[in-house]
């Protein structure tokens, strides 16, 4: 149906910890599946220890799968890759402060990448550089300046700057805009959507706050211990969340405008942990809504709407969410009020 | 409001001395004060001075840095004149804080139980049962499960948001007036965010404990205060009630913070940076701090700067071009 430049298949990472009678199992992701279209921005949001980063890394190849394969354009990549494999897939991380070399000039740093890779010609390093500081809003100044003589908004464009030396064809951007301001953020967040407009490029683009991904992404995968529990285009996910982590998740965020917060959502608790995995659905002990069968049932990512998946069994039992502020906009049958009842929802 | 005033800064100026007569400027003459059981709010971007105006109060301002001039008055007495010994005695029964990170805050070799009571212990001559009893029941009131293990691990064995409602029970433990929280929830997860700010809502209306609430995220400002501050380059840039602030800012770089920060329930609404950055504080421009980045600036504002003034009942705004930016906002 669409056109997915990367996919991920079954993909599980493993780690032994603890010996002897503490030996155990620590699973980091627990059978992802997903793919990435082309040209799109997909968002993965979930909490820390989700297993977002851990996915990010495996795509590109600086973490080796326990089981499972990723594949490029239908090609399966591994974790040795050739230089011309690598190239397609780079990445921008979160802290700009930490991800740069602070002994490297700009230039420097950007040469190396030219040269190594070999995108063009010896002598036209130097204006491809230029280029490449223009594509992110910076200047040729830049080409001698040092990472720390840079503010962190502008560092975080130096950083996109390098991941896009190689001229990939995915980008993986893990929280690129966590670290920064809000003022700052937004300025960021327009630099990605037009990378996506003017390149094409494919973006997956990590995060833990769904008010930022909201205004950029087109689908919004949702991970919780290690599994994505929800997949749908971002409009569809906010107005129909169909797995009631999604729903607690939109319920928590702080609201500008007066606060839809919703009981019936709210979760206790922490996630467990991801070594003492609960019999069942991963979210149970924390689902309000969770019955007995929840505690036996490992639900898998089912089709529940045209490009919407959700693992979760009661999946057809949520009802629509409404944004505070469209209440009375709401069609298609939906409630007018923004906390329906817990009674609507059993 | 006068007269009923908890703590009252007047004129706080923090900075680095560099020689007898140069100092570098962190905070410039901040002003504000907070009545019984209010939660105010103060928000800006890094830099600004927020986290310093907080530690001033506390009397916990890193080395280097101090209060050059200015007052910081709890209950009309001030702070920064009385005797080392009077004031450390106002921290913890009347005065108490929380901080941004649980997992460096809290004191890795001692049980939590133990720090939590360890205070109350000393101030209320408590025996050991009598502080352990304190403790349990404090991690009760934070929502802590199974609180009579729990008091007996060590801050390592708990997670993030564990270790961050210790920090709140031990802060809440002797019933303070002030609770000073320095971005307390912005290491957490979102759902664990949600938890703890509703907790702190709760006590702090239980026990009519009044919350400064220092943040960088103003959609936490708007779930958790009643009135808030705006700094902006160690300024006090705006300051009114909550509801008031965010339906209609008065000064420019409110009106940028909101127009750049998403809005989770208008998620067609185009997000628009503010251009520029903040000034260097070692190289402060002439005039308004914002001047050089506000589109509504003169050239009175590149000259004289703005005091922070009332424009209506509650507002304060230190802006030359306040009504301006009314008539267009509204």
């Amino acid at each position: 149906m669409n056109d997915a430049v990367l996919s991920v298949i079954g993909v599980r990472k493993e780690y032994a910890v603890g010996s002897g009678k503490t030996h155990g199992t620590l699973k980091a992701l627990g059978g992802i599946d997903l793919n990435l279209n082309r040209g799109e921005i997909l968002a993965l949001v979930g909490e820390s220890g989700s297993g977002k980063s851990t996915l990010a890394k495996i795509l590109v190849g600086s973490l080796s799968a326990t089981a499972g394969n990723v594949h490029v354009d239908s090609t399966p990549v591994t974790t040795n890759r050739d230089r011309a494999t690598s190239r397609r897939i780079q990445m921008v991380f979160q802290d700009p402060y930490s991800s740069l070399n602070p002994r490297i000039t700009v230039g420097g740093m950007l040469a190396e990448l030219l040269k190594f890779h070999r995108v063009v010609p010896r002598n036209q390093i130097r204006a491809e550089s230029i280029r490449l500081l223009n594509v992110v809003g910076l200047n040729e100044d830049a080409l001698t300046a040092y990472p720390s003589q840079f503010s962190g908004g502008q560092r975080q464009r130096l950083a996109i700057a390098r991941a896009l030396a190689p001229r990939p064809e995915i980008l993986i951007a893990d929280e690129p805009v966590s670290a920064l301001d809000v003022s700052v953020q937004a300025t960021i967040l327009e630099l990605f959507s037009q990378l996506q407009r003017d390149l094409g490029i494919s973006i997956l683009f990590i995060a833990h706050n769904l008010s930022v991904v909201q205004h950029l992404s087109q689908r919004i995968a949702v991970m919780y211990l290690g599994r994505i529990v929800e997949v749908a285009e971002t409009r569809e996910l906010f107005a129909n969340p169909k797995h009631p982590y999604t729903r607690a998740l939109i319920d928590s965020i702080p609201r500008m405008s007066a606060g839809a917060v919703n009981d019936a959502f709210e979760v206790d608790g922490e996630p467990p942990s991801p070594i003492n995995l609960p019999s069942g659905c991963r979210f149970s002990p924390r689902c309000k809504l969770a019955t007995p069968a929840c505690r036996s049932i490992d639900p898998a990512l089912t089709a529940v709407g045209p490009n919407h998946a959700a693992a979760c069994i009661k999946a057809d039992q949520l009802e629509p969410y409404v944004f505070a502020s469209r209440t009375t906009a709401a069609t298609n049958g939906t409630p007018t009020t923004n906390t329906p009842t817990k009674e609507a929802l059993r | 409001m006068t007269g009923t005033s908890l703590l009252r800064v007047t004129d706080l100026t923090i900075g680095v001395r560099r020689s007898k007569t140069d100092a570098l400027i962190l905070v410039d003459k901040a002003n504000f004060e907070i009545a019984p059981g209010e939660r105010f709010g103060i928000v800006g971007e890094s830099g600004s001075g927020k986290s310093m105006t907080l530690r001033a109060i506390a009397g916990l301002l890193p080395k280097g840095v101090s209060v050059l001039s200015g007052t910081v008055e709890y209950n009309g007495r001030d702070l920064l004149a009385m005797p080392a010994t009077q004031r450390r005695a106002l921290m913890g029964p009347q005065i108490a804080m929380i901080f941004q990170e649980p997992m460096t805050a809290l004191n890795p070799t001692m049980r939590v139980g133990e720090q939590i009571a360890e205070g109350a212990r000393r101030r209320q001559h408590l025996t050991k049962t009598q502080a352990h009893q304190l403790a349990v029941t404090m991690m009760r009131r934070t929502g802590i499960p199974d609180a009579e293990r729990r008091a007996r691990a060590w801050p390592h064995e708990l997670s993030g948001g564990l270790r961050q409602r210790v920090m709140i029970a031990m802060a809440l433990a002797d019933s303070p007036k002030v609770l000073l929280c320095d971005e307390p929830t912005t290491a957490l997860d979102v759902t664990v965010q949600h938890q703890i700010l509703k907790l702190l809502e709760q006590l702090c209306e239980q026990t009519g404990t009044a919350l400064v609430f220092v943040t960088h995220d103003l959609a936490v400002v708007n779930q958790t205060c009643q009135r808030l501050a705006v700094m902006y380059a160690g300024k006090l840039v705006e300051q009114g009630p909550v509801s008031e602030v965010f339906t209609l800012p008065r000064h420019p770089y409110t009106k940028g913070l909101l127009g750049s920060a998403p809005d989770f329930d208008q998620p067609d609404r185009v997000l628009i940076p503010i251009p520029g950055f903040p000034p260097n504080l070692a190289a402060r421009p002439a005039g308004c701090p914002f001047q050089p980045r506000c589109a509504f600036a003169t050239e009175h504002c590149a000259t004289v700067e703005p005091e922070l003034e009332a424009v209506a009942p509650g507002r304060l705004v230190a802006c030359f071009e306040s009504a301006r930016l009314e008539k267009e906002v509204a």
